[in-house]
């Protein structure tokens, strides 16, 4: 039987009530009376000298309030980058500045030069439409490996190097690498393109900055996955607020995926203009505007190999990875390519020697940093289809030389400074031949080839680290901000529960989830147990919710805070039933002493707390309210097999997805509706890559794709249901729920499987086709077998 | 620009506003009339967020002038519950999860009505055509197909 309630209960989702009856409170939905309207003037070259900003004809066009350019913000600190990345000669990345507005010269198309602030949108539009522009174009850098050779024109000309950094992982074990390659008896090689992705939430990003001059205190309500490291990166090293002066409010939040964790010029220019102007300012993106402001994702370039010996056991590999950072330094980008990539190279397989390098360059381009996956998605398409090609050139089974090499025995210390705590890979691999039904593929490609169609069956694996991440270890590796993630819980008199969490929900279900936990801990019911999020006036300071961290870090600092609850109200529990700490049992919402029938209510013990007459006042305090926060030991270590079939039209290239089955390990499972959710999210995304997205630039640095007429969504025509299964569970040996974080792998594992599948289609038809890059669009596949 | 008054009926209530002329209905509807309910995802009809009903015709409100209401009926997702029940389509979303961020819900409940008005037996690929106007980022569309599907077979009678 499934479980009703608590932790395993599949619980309907209570914020989607507001949702469904369009009563969400978005960011956009909010208006402060007497707000003044933000227009960005954005560059439309990728490259540019502003030699003059003229803006006196624009000011005086009817409703301007105030015209803003890069000379008003001289004094002002940029935007900070969060995490510094050693190169592999141990000196620092080159950290250029990011300024909120253009300061001199304009690197990317999209980039802001003037801010019109206005009573209404229509004027502020208008009126930069006369802001004279003097921009004297320069030569763009587009493309990476052009980028960094001598002579290539400059991103920032005073760092006099487009190369971010150099990095070598592990540098030490470089020599060894080499020699294992020297020993080969086969190595395969593969090179690829892992291709730029706009997050594409479906919530356009908003920032609204309110000012009360009474209290000297702003506030911003933006659309952020972080409301508190906002208000930190922001207050402290933009504009200088401290604090206490300073809140900023993340409401309801339509999708995040990464794209919302940094923090944005757009946001520390309402804060600021606010605080000028004394009235509120709204910026709503437009979609072509998100098209080049929001940070985007991926744009590597790779070459990996793989060496094997005699048997087909792995014995190195070897990558080598450009990846680009855009224009500037976006809040996490240097950590994306490096610490979230090369760490997960070793994938499911004991692989016992690997060496990563990664040359992180400045382009003509929107910034680059987190997408869905951050890294590791990277680094498994790189890893899974590799192993695919090598299977292939040496005539064995692609399932069977993954099998041959998984790693079995945990915890496993990887040759890429991580140590798996669990797993099972042949068991996720299992349940995938079993759901997926690869014992009728035979068949299956039968009648595709009656219809003239090419079937094919593309598997991967996948492992990623989440659960992110440990403040010490994060700290050596260069992260400028701890990881932790807090809560308090504050249980009131008649013992109802409001948890404050750290954590964010743009669509993750935390105000259904987190009461499954406390429920199951307490034995109260869940509508009993209220979740607070997203303003750092109400919640703990806390990091926010990425890398799949949630429920693994913040759902571990609210048991962590419950616990607190827990003890202090036995204590209080035993005073009033007269009895021995040590011997009261807390069950079903109820106290009790062991081997007695003397039970008190949960609800007496909080209202003693709060009525404290019959209470402990010489031991303890009376209320009822504890904080704790949680920093996770290691990362948690979700890995699963995924399979996907497709039907490929030899006649056009087209690639139809014909099914998809997901086999997940994330451990423990508190509500099991809302990760069959997830994995299916995340699976979307991936065939979205796989198939249809891809983010454009040509020569010059114009983004070619900036609207959905040219950036291609998945949509409802373009997928299949989803076979997903979670059963297979190694809980998480580190954090009190045991549970690995289940929102990116979908995107991580998915990508791998539908461009094997293609792969294998064609090779059932006779072509020797060994990549394509993705998008695997029609017209590249049509030129894959035709070429 | 002068403004123009509109004089138009949502969700069965007549409602006046005042209208810029070059103001979208998506607009009019979420700054004028306070139904912030309908949501703007791209401005160009392409991701079907804005979706609303113009007398029984399914639209995207960024595409649609304010001032086009004129004397029309347009139904908005806020008109879809009555007081005390939700519509199938809804009780069907929250069964199924279908929905996440729910950015893109207002408008996909409003084209999944529309379909269901005129197909109460759609074919799961029917669904999927009809409802590839409406972009979702969150969901992967699994379980808003079965939701819709779902509803339809409740709404013909057939127990789930
Ligand atoms: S906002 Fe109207 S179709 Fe996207
Ligand atoms: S639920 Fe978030 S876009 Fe559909």
């Amino acid at each position: 039987m499934p479980k009703d309630h608590g932790i395993g209960a599949s619980n309907k989702r209570r914020e989607d009530i507001r949702f469904l009856t369009g009563t969400g409170n978005y960011t956009d939905d909010i208006n402060i009376h007497g707000q003044a309207y933000v227009y960005f003037l954005r560059s439309d070259v990728a490259h540019g000298k502003i030699n003059s900003i003229d803006t006196a004809a624009a000011a005086a066009m009817p409703g301007v309030v105030r015209i803003f350019t890069g000379a008003d913000f001289e004094g002002i600190g940029g935007l900070p980058c969060g995490w510094q990345v050693t190169d592999k000669h141990g000196e620092p990345m080159k950290e250029p500045p990011h300024p909120v507005l253009a300061q001199g010269k304009v690197r990317h198309v999209g980039d802001p030069i003037a801010a019109v602030v206005a009573d209404s949108l229509d004027q502020a539009r208008d009126a930069a439409e006369a802001i004279e522009l003097d921009i004297e174009e320069l030569p763009a850098v587009v493309d990476m490996k052009a980028a960094v050779q001598e002579g290539s024109a400059l991103v920032h000309d005073d760092i006099g190097t487009n190369l971010c950094y150099d990095w070598g992982f592990v540098e030490e074990n470089k020599g060894a690498v080499e020699e294992a390659f020297s020993k080969a008896a086969h190595v395969t090689t593969l090179e690829l393109r892992n291709n730029r992705l706009v997050a594409n939430p479906m919530e356009p990003r908003v920032a609204v900055g309110d000012f009360n001059r009474a209290s000297g205190d702003s506030t911003l309500y933006t659309t952020s996955q972080n409301p508190h490291v906002i208000r930190l990166l922001m207050g402290a090293f933009v504009l200088g607020i401290p604090e206490h002066k300073l809140r900023v409010v993340a409401p309801d939040v339509g999708g995040g995926f990464g794209t919302k964790i940094f923090h944005y010029a757009e946001e520390a220019f309402c804060t600021f203009a606010a605080k000028q102007l004394n009235r509120a300012v709204k910026w709503t993106s437009s979609r072509s505007e998100a098209f080049m402001s929001d940070a985007h994702g991926r744009d590597h370039v790779t070459k990996i190999q793989l060496a094997l010996d005699a048997d087909n056991n792995f014995t190195a590999l070897r990558t080598e990875t450009y990846a680009n950072m855009g224009a500037y330094l976006s809040t996490f980008a240097p950590s994306v390519p490096t610490w979230l990539h090369g760490t997960l190279m070793a994938g499911n397989y004991k692989t016992p020697l690997i060496y990563v390098n990664v040359k992180a360059v400045f382009t003509n381009t929107v910034p680059v940093d987190a997408y869905r996956g951050a890294g590791r998605p990277e680094a498994t398409f790189q890893l899974e289809r590799v192993i695919d090609k090598a299977a292939r050139e040496l005539g064995v089974d692609p399932v069977e030389l993954r099998r041959q090499n998984f790693i079995t025995e945990f915890p496993y210390a990887t040759p890429v400074a991580v140590e798996y705590d669990t797993g099972d890979y042949h068991a996720t691999m299992d349940k995938l031949v079993e759901i997926a039904d690869f014992a009728g593929f035979e068949a299956r490609r039968k009648d595709s080839e009656a219809k003239g169609k090419l079937r094919g069956l593309g598997v991967n694996c996948y492992i990623e680290a989440c659960g992110i991440a440990p403040s010490n270890l994060v700290g050596q590796l260069g992260a400028r901000a701890g990881l932790y993630e807090s809560a308090t819980v504050r249980v009131n008199a008649t013992g109802g529960v409001v948890v404050m969490t750290g954590s964010h929900s743009h669509g993750q279900g935390h105000e259904t989830s987190f009461p499954q936990v406390i429920s199951e801990m307490i034995g109260i019911p869940e509508d009993q147990v209220e979740i607070v999020h997203g303003d750092t006036a109400r919640s703990p300071m806390g990091m926010g919710t990425y890398g799949s961290r949630s429920l693994a870090v913040g759902g571990s600092a609210m048991v962590r805070a419950a616990e607190k609850i827990i003890n202090k109200a036995k204590k209080i529990a035993a005073h009033l039933m007269e009895a021995s700490e040590g011997d009261i049992e807390l069950k079903d919402g109820a106290f009790s002493v062991a081997g007695t029938d003397k039970s008190v209510a949960w609800g007496e013990v909080c209202l003693a707390a709060y009525v404290p007459h019959n209470y402990p006042l010489e031991d303890i305090e009376p209320g009822l309210e504890e904080t704790a926060f949680y920093d996770p030991s290691n990362f948690t270590y979700p890995s699963g097999a995924y399979c996907c079939e497709v039907e490929v039209d030899p006649e056009t290239g087209k690639v139809t997805i014909e099914s998809f089955a997901a086999t997940d390990d994330f451990g423990n499972i508190v509500n099991p509706m809302i990760v069959d959710g997830q994995v299916h999210g995340g699976i979307g995304q991936g065939i979205g890559q796989a198939l249809l997205e891809n983010c454009a630039y040509d020569e010059n640095g114009q983004l070619l794709s900036a609207s959905y007429m040219d950036y291609a969504m998945p949509r409802a025509s373009d997928v299949p249901f989803y076979k997903v299964d979670h059963s297979c569970q190694t809980p998480c040996t580190h954090n009190p729920l045991g549970v690995k974080g289940c929102g990116e792998a979908g995107a991580i594992g998915s990508p791998p499987a539908v461009v094997n599948a293609v792969i294998d289609a064609l090779h059932s038809g006779g072509h020797k086709v060994e990549h394509i890059d993705m998008p695997v669009s029609p017209s590249r596949v049509w030129a894959a077998m035709n070429g | 620009m002068s403004k123009i008054h509109v004089t138009t009926t949502i969700n069965g209530d007549a409602v006046e506003f005042l209208a810029d002329p070059r103001e979208t209905l998506l607009d009019c509807l979420r700054d004028h009339v306070g139904l912030t309910g309908t949501k703007e995802g791209c401005g160009t009809g392409d991701c079907g967020a804005c979706s609303v009903e113009l007398d029984g015709t399914l639209v995207c409100s960024c595409l649609v002038l304010g001032v086009e209401a004129s004397g029309k009926s347009v139904q908005t997702i806020e008109g879809m519950a009555t007081d005390s029940e939700l519509h199938p389509l809804q009780r069907k979303f929250v069964e199924h999860a279908a929905l996440q961020c729910g950015f893109c819900t207002p408008g996909i409940l409003v084209a999944a009505k529309s379909l269901l008005d005129r197909n109460t037996s759609p074919t799961e690929e029917e669904v999927r055509y009809w409802l590839a106007g409406n972009l979702c980022r969150c969901t992967g569309y699994d379980k808003i197909i079965r939701a819709v599907m779902d509803a339809a077979a409740e709404l013909r009678g057939e127990a789930a």
